[in-house]
């Protein structure tokens, strides 16, 4: 890709960017949140069209002007947000896209297909699930799928391990390393400094839409990537203070959920969350995790069991009046659950309170208050957008992020329930949010985490349960927890007493 | 009742459920696509007129099915031209395509007022199966029509739910944005399913021209096009489900003239088909259970632009 330029509205997404790839070569594409990385590779895909600049593959001139040349050209991509047919199945949505699936009954082929797949990698999915019934983690896995099979000379990925476990992204960057000896390209787009360096043979880094740096993964190291991209040294450590637990907050007895398709999905989990505490749930996504946290924030009813909030039941309430009674939720699908994409920026900001004070009085927004807001949460949890007046969906995956969970943490609520916290985030955002979470805990709020990222948990929570099918297979505490123990715990291997 | 009589109630109840079935599949098709069309009463205007005309000239009523079906799939390129293209809010556009589509047929027709066909389509006996008593009489003999809407009705559920042409159809009204990230064209989709509804409407419309009726009355596919977009609704945007609404439809229209002996004033037996449809929409907004299954394609009516987020 030479000279790549790309403006939205006046500002660049993109500017004069260099980005190459030989075959057999894994590339990191790394960058903050709104680098423009995703805009780039949406060019190369050609979802977008470049400003100027030229694309060339095989020392050839080629204009891509939609996804669909850009697969005959050989490239695949893994979006950062979910392309997917929510009320399809799997089989549905691998079959789409895939152009040696047959004209009659497509399923069958593609259902064989998957099965053997998964068996060979390991990458679990129900073929017939449909897409809305599925966690975060589980659609990243049907991406996954859908992108590999097509076989493409070059695949690029766009985050596609933060929402995995840890075990999925190994497995995941075997199949990588398998591709690569085949010859196949990867340009891979993460916030985990540790893959990159695991995985690539070169980076190149950009910073606020420009290259500011291309070398081989053998001239850098963690430290140097973090300021070439941030422009100051970041050292991730989680710095937590000894705290006694305080008053009880959250208190779960022996819930049972029923999943969409009607299947006990959460069975018999009791747990409790105390002042300044942080409790983590570990486990693989599709055990429950999602189910478990719909019902605690009321957006799902259980069959059986009790929630309560200091004391008095908030079981089967609307998510209204939990999030008054103190509740905050960072979803785990952002798009989907977590923003109005097409609302501006600042209307998204105060979604939840929109109809309290000080944001609107008997009918009417108070839009001063609602902007200042909005500028409010922007500057302290530095989200970059080009102003409060533009529809959230053109913000960037990691600024829509921050902005959610910056709108939940703001009011420093009793009790904090998150998925994902630092889904998408860059090492910068991470370390902040991080820091946010554990400030709640000092000043003694209670605070739920939901976590594929096992070191994340272990840093900062005082106590994890893991999840597997449906039931706690453990809750232990992770200071004197070893991580393997955990990972048997995630695999239904039930290690011993609680703590 | 007497046998021979509920025979030919039955019977006048399919023939009167063909158009709406055929009209039915074609914005079922069409909305699975994401492009609502309220234009079908147009449309069904509009084959009904070119089949008439082409038919009365010709005197070969297969060329004015024909020529019905080409002339009302290329009007309705007009709200695709405008939707699609020029994305235009698709509720207006449709509703202008009613309103051209009838004044079109107004217009061609003016000349044919009363005048009756003498080549009409007959009834046709598939060999064997016409035998089976009552089953044989009441569904293997009946015109061309009624077993085209029989054939293209399978045809559509098959495609829709069994072919890759046919997920993508509907993965296209369910998320563009995902389908064009798979390499499917959101517009050539869109404008071909668009297309589909205008033949089917086209077909539709000129049943009741040639085979249903026996001359040109003005207005005469009365309403008829309303009633398949809400039939599209009780349907659930299924094939399948189509024929069970349609023919019941049918069924209302055959009661208006049952009822007649009894003494109810004609003017509100008129009124009979309009008010079911009413009602059935009442009904189905009221049912919660039935609203989630309602299931309408999630971007239906919505435009697509290319290259946004
Ligand atoms: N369709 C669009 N309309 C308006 N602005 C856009 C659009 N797409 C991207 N942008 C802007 O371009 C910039 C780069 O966004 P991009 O998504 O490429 O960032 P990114 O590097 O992928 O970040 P992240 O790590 O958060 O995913 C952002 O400031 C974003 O607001
Ligand atoms: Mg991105």
């Amino acid at each position: 890709m030479r000279d790549i330029t790309k403006a939205f509205n006046g500002t660049f997404a993109n500017k004069n960017i260099n980005l190459h790839v030989s075959s057999g070569e894994v590339l990191g594409l790394l960058g903050e949140n709104g680098a423009g990385k995703t805009t780039l590779m949406n060019i190369l895909y050609g979802l977008y069209r470049p400003d100027s600049g030229s694309v060339l593959i095989n020392g050839e001139d080629v204009r891509i002007r939609n996804p669909h040349e850009s697969m005959n050209l050989g490239i695949g991509m893994i979006h950062q947000h979910f392309m997917l047919v929510d009320n399809h199945s799997v089989l549905e949505n691998i079959a789409l896209g895939f152009p040696d699936s047959p004209f009659f009954f497509p399923d069958r082929f593609i259902r064989k297909k998957i099965n053997t797949f998964s068996e060979k990698y390991g990458l679990y999915i129900d073929p017939d699930k449909q897409i809305w019934e599925l966690s975060a983690g589980e659609q990243q896995r049907v991406e996954i799928l859908k992108a590999l099979f097509l076989e493409s000379d070059l695949l690029i990925m766009d985050e596609p391990t933060s929402v995995l476990t840890p075990q999925e992204s190994i497995d995941l960057f075997s199949i990588i390393r398998r591709m690569k000896d085949e010859g196949h390209s990867v340009i891979l787009i993460s916030h985990k400094l540790d893959e990159i360096m695991a995985n690539c043979s070169r980076v190149t880094v950009l910073r606020k839409g420009e290259t500011v740096g291309d070398s081989a993964i053998s001239d850098v190291d963690e430290r140097s990537l973090s300021r070439m991209m941030v422009g100051r040294d970041i050292i991730l450590t989680f710095e937590k203070k000894p705290l006694p637990r305080g008053k009880e907050v959250l208190n779960v007895e022996n819930l049972h959920v029923i999943s969409d398709r009607g299947l006990e999905t959460v069975n018999n989990v009791s747990f409790t969350v105390h002042e300044n505490e942080i409790f983590g749930i570990a486990g693989v996504s599709g055990n429950g995790q999602r189910e478990l946290i719909e019902t605690i924030t009321g957006l799902r009813k259980a069959r059986s069991g009790n929630v309560s909030l200091f004391g008095s039941s908030i079981l089967n309430k609307s998510p209204r009046v939990i999030n008054n009674r103190g509740v905050t939720h960072v979803p785990e699908e952002r798009i989907r659950f977590g923003i109005v994409p097409n609302l501006l920026i600042y209307e998204n900001a105060v979604l939840k309170h929109h109809h309290s004070h000080p944001f609107s009085s008997i009918m009417f927004l108070d839009y001063e208050a609602v902007k200042g807001h909005a500028k409010d949460i922007i500057e302290k949890f530095s989200v970059s957008a080009p102003s409060i007046n533009v529809p959230m969906k053109s913000l960037s995956g990691g600024n829509i992020q921050k902005l959610i969970v910056g709108r939940e943490i703001n009011n420093k609520p009793p009790l904090l329930v998150a998925s994902h916290p630092t889904y998408g985030l860059d090492v910068g955002a991470t370390e902040y949010i991080r820091k946010q979470l554990l400030q709640r805990r000092e000043e003694g709020g209670a605070v739920l985490i939901v976590s594929e990222d096992l070191e994340e948990l272990v840093g900062l929570c005082d106590r994890v349960g893991v999840m597997f099918k449906g039931r706690f297979t453990g809750i232990v505490d992770p200071s004197t927890t070893r991580l393997e123990d955990i990972g048997l715990l995630m695999t239904g291997i039930e290690a011993g007493e609680d703590s | 009742m007497d046998i021979a009589i509920l025979l030919a109630v039955l019977k006048r109840t399919l023939i009167a459920g063909t158009p709406l079935l055929l009209g039915t599949l074609g914005e079922i098709i069409a909305e699975r696509s994401g492009v609502m069309n309220l234009g079908v009463e147009g449309m069904m205007s509009v084959g009904a007129v070119t089949g008439f005309i082409v038919t009365f000239t010709s005197g070969n009523p297969y060329l004015g099915m024909i020529s019905a079906v080409i002339v009302t799939a290329a009007f309705s390129q007009i709200h695709a031209i405008v939707s699609i293209s020029l994305q235009a809010n698709q509720v207006v556009s449709g509703l202008a395509l009613s309103m051209l589509g009838i004044g079109i047929s107004v217009l061609w027709g003016k000349p044919y007022i009363g005048r009756p066909l003498h080549s009409k389509f007959g009834e046709i006996s598939i060999p064997f199966l016409s035998d089976i008593p009552f089953i044989g009489e009441l569904i293997f003999n009946q015109t061309l029509f009624f077993y085209l809407a029989l054939i293209i009705g399978f045809i559509a559920w098959f495609m829709l739910y069994k072919t890759r042409p046919g997920i993508a159809l509907r993965s296209v009204g369910e998320n563009p944005k995902a389908s064009e990230a798979q390499g499917i064209s959101v517009v050539l989709y869109r404008y071909i399913a668009v297309g589909i509804g205008g033949a089917l409407a086209g077909l539709a419309g000129c049943h009741l021209s040639i085979s249903y009726s026996k001359s040109w009355i003005e207005g005469i596919v009365a309403g008829r096009g309303w009633i398949v977009i809400a039939l599209t609704i009780f349907a659930a945007w299924n094939p399948a489900k189509a024929f069970m609404g349609a023919f019941l439809f049918g069924g209302i229209f055959v009661l208006q003239y049952l009822l007649q002996p009894l003494g109810i004033s004609p003017s509100i037996l008129a009124m009979l088909p309009y008010v079911t449809t009413l009602i059935v929409l009442i009904l189905f907004a009221i049912g919660k259970e039935s609203r989630k299954k309602l299931h309408a394609p999630a971007m239906l009516g919505e435009m697509y632009r290319r290259g946004e987020r």
